[in-house]
């Protein structure tokens, strides 16, 4: 019987604090995740929409393709009227 | 009667603290549930997003490559086309004289030209040449060494530039239309007036 009672005194004294000790650890841990991820979902947003500018990638593409184009036929033009230097 | 009322007290006590425990349990992995689903629904939005940034981004890659594979090209024709026709050491100059300290990178193509003193391209060519040079536009630059002659062919450089003019002159012909005689003798007479020798016009008396 004595036992028993100290086994309820530890029970209720030791165990159940314990418990309750880090059950609300995980708690509070779990608490403190969500708003990461939220911040996270925001800056994964934010970033999705940064880069619906890189379908402009393509039209810089072609234009640096037709610049260079002319480029290359300016300088043919441009080797043909100069005079070399050696 | 005593001790069927203490083991009933005892077993009380320990029921009612595996009921708080239990109760205790529940409760806080009952919130850790909720959280973990706030979680969940987090990132999946993140996710989501995560996916589209992947899509989005995927032919960013072969697009910025052949972007620079262009302008590396268009960099290496430049460099020769300039190192072609100013030769190498006034070319760096030239780089020089437009970007201060730029010469110290060289040119990809011509790695020697990193070793090269840059000339003072300001006292090789005159002011109006590097203004040019600046705009782009056709420069006298060319061959050589500062300390040789002419900088430039002078004569095809400047009948480069007169055929760009209508043909009057270039071919140097045997005869040109002559000028207009004018004058009171010239044969064609351009004002032909009637009141010259006629009597002065007299102007309206005043009242």
């Amino acid at each position: 019987m004595t036992l028993w009672w100290i086994g309820n005194v530890v029970l209720l004294v030791i165990v159940l604090p314990v418990v309750v000790y880090l059950l609300h650890r995980v708690l509070n841990a779990a608490k403190s995740i969500v708003p990461s991820v939220h911040q996270i979902a925001n800056v994964a947003a934010a970033g999705s929409k940064d880069l619906d500018a890189a379908a402009l990638l393509l039209t810089t593409q072609d234009q640096v393709e037709r610049t260079v184009a002319g480029v290359a036929n300016y300088g043919g033009s441009l080797d043909v009227i100069l005079d070399d230097a050696s | 009667m005593a001790p069927v009322l203490a083991y009933t007290a005892v077993g009380t006590v320990t029921i009612l603290a595996v009921v708080l425990i239990v109760a205790a349990l529940v409760f806080y992995l009952v919130s850790v549930i909720v959280q973990l689903r706030r979680i969940t629904s987090g990132l999946d939005v993140v996710i989501t997003h995560v996916g589209e940034i992947v899509q989005k981004s995927a032919p960013v890659n072969e697009v910025v490559t052949n972007i620079n594979e262009q302008l590396d090209a268009g960099v290496d024709l430049l460099e020769g086309l300039l190192v072609k026709k100013a030769g190498l050491t006034d070319a760096v100059g030239l780089v020089e004289g437009l970007y201060a300290g730029a010469s110290a990178a060289g040119f990809r193509s011509f790695p020697e030209s990193t070793t090269i003193k840059a000339p003072r391209i300001g006292e090789v060519y005159t002011q109006g040449t590097l203004t040019l040079a600046r705009l782009g536009r056709e420069a006298p630059i060319a061959a050589g060494n500062p300390a040789g002659p002419a900088l430039r062919d002078v004569e095809r450089g400047s009948l480069a530039a007169r055929q760009l003019y209508p043909e009057i002159r270039q071919t140097r012909p045997d005869s040109l239309p002559r000028s207009p005689v004018i004058g009171t003798d010239a044969p064609e007479q351009y004002e032909q007036r009637d009141d010259i020798g006629a009597p002065r016009k007299r102007r309206p008396g005043r009242t």
